[in-house]
């Protein structure tokens, strides 16, 4: 395996594994489809930043894509609770609103902005091993792997820190409240680690193939698992196996490498399906 | 000229072909709306790709029946996945739209990049499926989707009320004997149709706003489905032709996205400031019933002093009036002015006493209190000291015309359970 490759894999497997860990969660409290609105609607907030600070650099399009993912999400409980608008039809109106923003966006500064439809999309992974960056004299690799590497710190770090309290927000919001937990702060604090992941991963996925990553292996580990730790496990498990299978399929059909991850992650799905039906007959 | 535009038939080719495409999904989707089926949609729309993709690949050209035909079977088959998933595992319903909807697409881009680096410059057009190719879109294939839409539009027309009665209320419909199985096939089929020609003028990521937010700037626009359809084939049409000409107007704008924005401008402005049903509305609304209870209360609380001072012509001061009910003094004092620029109070300082007006209107409100109080003890048996929290809010809504009924009905009684005596007009 050439240096290149291992690159790809070991970015594609840490961006897959934060994803896993906090889509776990997502899954668990039947939010699926709005991270599916937030990895669209962070694009304008994203455009924005580019065209402000005017390069790729990752602190100012933290702050436009966590600017544009919170205005989604009041967006939506405005359009829902006040507007009184059925919840489907809010998430749909708000996260195609804003993405098609984004796009026109785009389209209007293709010059000042380094971004196209495609990448929005599906990412560059593949780019992954050109973007090389040094950290003093001890470390030179892929700033993309750094991102995902520093980005998969942080998100296992939240989940230690935060377990009982995203356990309990999962499992029984009432009882968490009625103890008095503060649900709020850990509904926040998680809406925005889902924004995080969505922003760094957002270049080296693309926008719906992180909806991929939070929900597919997550889902797939909660058809196997009775209990929350063995699932948060083997969702990681099946979120780097997708990483690692989808590469070399990528490469044998010479496609997208993202593309392909998903893929994986899909036929993982299905056989865990098909699977557990045997099972139940037997 | 300024106007050249009005001469440009390509122009006006691409407008009207949009406009029918976006017609048509707000048609079907008014259902798919009803259904609150909104992200299914979304769904089906990504799970397109890979159809348009394998189609291709059997036979190797971009003829518009093949593409749409692999797009039918790739949709159809993402529903069934999806209903699986919700029936016979323990996902939940977002869990599996999500999963379906990303594996799919994402398949479909594994497709859809082997395609481009296999094959040569035939394929260039697929991509349209993705991003919606309006503006590109060629006679022939231009005549196939029109033709294709005008049968969606007459099918939603002849099976109107069919349709209409499996929306609302499918076990009615099937008490009525009406064929629920094969209508739902049906419509899920005319969705799916609908969704990949309406992916051909916004592209599969805003093809949810095509088939929805029409039917969301609608709903508070009109009455009843039937207008609700027709204000939002209204608004599709229009947004469609807006959006038209202004991406024709410069270089490089998509059509799509401006569609899209177009739509939502409306969707959103209906939501928030429609007459009556608007949010703006509804809560100004709410504000007027607010301030009137507070007024309403403010006259009772005097009324009350009155009684207790044995003179209704007496001045009261403001903190003699907390003393009887409790108010915010923000609340208080807007209440007071209001009544006073009403010329139901006359002020003096920080004194207030009833203007004539004031007194019959504080009259009547503390007879419609004692009198729903009577009503409650007297005929609907309720012990006395149960019946005042629901006098104190039904005091507020009752109308002349049942308050005439409750005065013969109770044959106009001149003590409350309380034995407080009723007050009438002298």
């Amino acid at each position: 395996m050439s240096i290149e490759a291992l690159y790809i894999i070991l970015t594609g497997a840490l961006v897959a594994a934060s994803s896993a860990l906090l889509g776990s969660f997502l899954v668990l409290r039947k939010m699926a489809m709005l991270g599916d609105a937030i990895s669209h609607a962070v694009l304008p907030g994203i455009v924005v930043a580019f065209l402000l600070s005017g390069q790729r650099e990752n602190l100012s399009l933290l702050i436009g894509a966590a600017a544009s993912g919170l205005l989604a999400t009041f967006l939506i409980e405005l359009l829902h609770r006040k507007a009184r608008l059925q919840e489907d039809a809010s998430i749909g109106i708000s996260f195609t609103w804003l993405f098609a923003i984004g796009i026109l966006l785009i389209s209007t500064y293709t010059g000042q902005v380094d971004l196209d439809q495609e990448c929005v999309l599906y990412g560059e992974i593949a780019y992954v091993p050109l973007d090389q960056i040094s950290l003093g004299s001890w470390w030179t690799g892929p700033r993309p792997l750094l991102i995902s590497g520093l980005l998969f710190l942080v998100s296992l770090g939240y989940i230690i820190i935060s377990f009982k309290g995203l356990k309990l927000l999962s499992f029984n919001q009432d009882h968490a409240r009625s103890l008095g937990v503060r649900t709020q702060v850990w509904h926040f604090s998680f809406m925005a680690m889902v924004s995080l992941v969505t922003v760094l991963a957002f270049e080296i996925v693309g926008a719906i193939l992180i909806v991929a990553f939070l929900v597919v292996p997550a889902a797939t580990a909660y058809l196997w698992s009775r209990s929350l730790i063995p699932m948060l496990i083997l969702a990681v498990v099946f979120g780097v196996l997708s990483s690692v299978g989808g590469y070399y399929l990528a490469l044998g059909l010479d496609g997208s490498i993202a593309g392909a991850m998903v893929s994986v992650a899909g036929i993982l799905m299905a056989i865990s399906v098909l699977i557990i039906k045997v099972l139940k007959r037997t | 000229m300024d106007n050249w535009w009005i001469y440009d038939t390509s122009l006006w080719l691409v407008a009207g072909g949009t406009m029918l495409l976006s017609i048509t999904a707000a048609l079907v989707g008014g259902f798919t709306f009803l259904q609150k089926r909104s992200l299914v949609g979304d769904a089906v729309a990504h799970s397109i790709l890979p159809g348009v993709a394998i189609a291709f690949l059997i036979s190797g050209q971009k003829d518009p029946l093949w593409l749409m035909l692999g797009a039918l079977i790739s949709g159809w088959l993402s529903l069934a996945v999806m209903d699986y998933l919700n029936k016979h595992t323990k996902l939940s319903e977002d869990t599996a739209i999500a999963s379906v909807l990303s594996v799919f697409f994402g398949v479909g881009i594994l497709l859809l990049t082997y395609i481009q680096k296999k094959a040569s410059g035939e394929q260039s057009g697929l991509e349209g499926f993705l991003f919606g190719q309006a503006a590109a879109m060629r006679l022939n294939d231009l005549y196939t989707y029109c033709a294709l839409a005008l049968l969606l539009i007459s099918i939603t027309i002849v099976f109107f009320k069919e349709f209409k009665l499996l929306s609302f209320n499918p076990e009615f419909a099937q008490s009525l004997g009406l064929p629920v199985g094969i209508l739902r096939v049906l419509l899920n089929s005319m969705m799916v149709l609908a969704i990949a020609l309406g992916i051909q003028a916004v592209g599969v990521v805003l093809m949810a706003a095509l088939l929805i937010t029409p039917s969301a700037a609608a709903r508070n626009l009109s009455n009843g489905l039937k207008g609700m359809l027709w204000v939002s084939v209204i608004v599709a049409g229009f947004s469609a032709l807006v959006g038209t000409l202004i991406s024709f107007s410069a270089p490089s704008m998509p059509t799509g996205p401006w569609v899209v924005v177009c739509l939502s401008a409306i969707a959103l402005l209906s939501l928030f400031l429609a007459p009556q049903k608007g949010l703006v509305a509804r809560l100004m609304m709410q504000k007027r019933h607010q301030k009137k209870i507070t007024d309403e209360n403010l006259l009772k609380a005097i009324y009350h002093l009155g009684e207790k001072e044995n003179s209704f012509a007496a001045w009261f001061h403001v903190e003699e009036i907390t003393g009887i009910r409790d108010f915010e003094t923000d609340v208080l004092k807007s209440a007071l002015k209001r009544l006073i620029r009403k010329g139901l109070l006359l002020r003096q300082g920080h004194s207030f006493q009833f203007s004539r007006a004031g007194l019959d209107e504080a009259r009547r409100i503390v007879r419609l209190h004692r009198l729903w109080e009577m009503y409650l003890n007297k005929r609907l048996r309720l012990k006395a000291d149960h019946i005042h929290p629901n006098a104190e809010s039904m005091e507020h809504i009752i109308s002349p015309e049942i308050e005439a009924q409750l005065l013969e009905e109770l044959d106009y009684p001149e003590r409350d359970p309380h034995q407080s005596p009723i007050p009438y007009k002298p």
